[in-house]
């Protein structure tokens, strides 16, 4: 039986092979950037190791670096490869802000109470 | 590409009901709302690797450098730091790339080449696995084997282990520092092996469908964006297993 009270958001999703085109362009233009930011970060691991940084001033910045690129490269995937960004407003910041408040949240007391538990229990 | 979503649509008709108001077929938003979900419980291991680091370092303990465990290439016993992992990254984001070029293929209706991309990410994903599986191999039994769970391993290559204390005249060796690198090693990455296996079964079975005409018959491919989601999230997670376990 064919149903009229739902609308089908799945067939409107269709486009044309111009608009396809320009689209490939945009996957194509997203794969290089994740790939070179990639091997920047293997470069910087393979040749500034931790072990013998550690501590300094470099490695604080290098760390905050792969932290930015992280980040650059997930917003990448989300906004693009899984069209987050194409979605309406309300749905893209029902699922970032909930998600990223508590993470957040999360991140500042673990780390902090880390640093409190191992204070406590020095060897 | 989200066609009805980048609709202007008055905000009127558009929260009037009757409609969803995020213009997103029910599948997707549960889809969505799962990977909410699953994204919480990897950040939670994640967050819960920085606890036991911070806490280990601050209390004393030797925590290992991944660019100095992560050193082995298959066929080869030369000292390749991260190099394997990187490939490992590699293969995910190529079979990532390759899933967005199947769904946008299915937005054109071109069965084909859904197919032929569809596939690609099955054998990236399936290498992807295999690479995974010679990794814990080497870690585990591994001539070269660097890291272990349990203490007394003999086939480590170095002793990472410091004795918490020599109470009665036993060595009491701890879990934390090496062990914690260890346990976590293999909780997060497994979790994620373990994401990716599952993720390769979807595409297959979607794959199995695309072939035999399914959604060539029902008028869109939405169940390919669907499993799409689905791996994307799987090279979102590793994107920061890469940077929180292997490189910071």
């Amino acid at each position: 039986m064919e149903r009229d009270d739902i609308i089908e958001y799945s067939l409107h999703s269709h486009h044309s092979a111009e608009e396809g085109v320009k689209l490939r362009k945009k996957i194509y233009f997203v794969t290089a950037l994740l790939s070179v930011i990639t091997i920047i970060e293997v470069l910087v691991g393979v040749f500034i190791s931790r072990s013998a940084n550690e501590g300094t001033g470099l490695w604080e910045a290098i760390k905050m670096g792969y932290i930015v690129l992280t980040l650059i490269k997930a917003g990448y995937i989300v906004l693009v490869f899984m069209h987050l960004g194409d979605e309406r407003k309300y749905f893209k910041w029902m699922i970032l802000v909930p998600y990223i408040l508590f993470l957040l949240y999360l991140i500042f007391i673990a780390l902090n109470e880390a640093i409190a538990v191992g204070e406590g229990m020095k060897l | 590409m989200s066609g009805e979503a980048s609709k202007a649509i008055e905000p009127k008709v558009l929260w009037g009901g009757g409609r969803s108001p995020f213009s997103i077929s029910y599948g997707k938003i549960m889809m969505w709302i799962f990977l909410v979900s699953d994204a919480l419980t990897f950040g939670g291991l994640l967050v819960g690797l920085g606890f036991a680091r911070h806490a280990a370092v601050t209390k004393g303990f030797a925590w290992p450098s991944s660019e100095q465990v992560f050193t082995h290439f298959p066929f080869t016993h030369e000292h390749l730091p991260l190099l394997y992992v990187a490939f490992m990254t590699f293969i995910l984001i190529i079979s990532s790339v390759t899933m967005v070029l199947a769904v946008e293929a299915g937005h054109r209706m071109d069965k084909k080449k859904v197919a032929f991309w569809l596939a690609l990410t099955v054998v990236g994903g399936a290498i992807f696995l295999g690479s995974q599986v010679w990794e814990w191999s080497t870690f585990i039994a591994g001539p070269d084997g660097d890291i272990t769970t349990w203490a007394d391993n003999a086939t480590l290559k170095q002793n990472f282990f410091l004795p918490i204390s020599t109470e009665g005249g036993h060595a009491i060796l701890g879990m934390e520092g090496p062990q914690a690198y260890a346990m976590f090693f293999f909780f997060i990455t497994g979790f994620h092996g373990f994401h990716v296996f599952t993720g390769v079964v979807f595409n297959f079975i979607i794959l199995m469908n695309v072939l035999a005409g399914t959604y060539e018959k029902r008028g869109h491919y939405e169940m390919v964006e669907k499993v799409g989601l689905y791996w994307h999230f799987i090279d979102l997670v590793w994107v920061f297993v890469f940077t929180f376990y292997y490189l910071v």
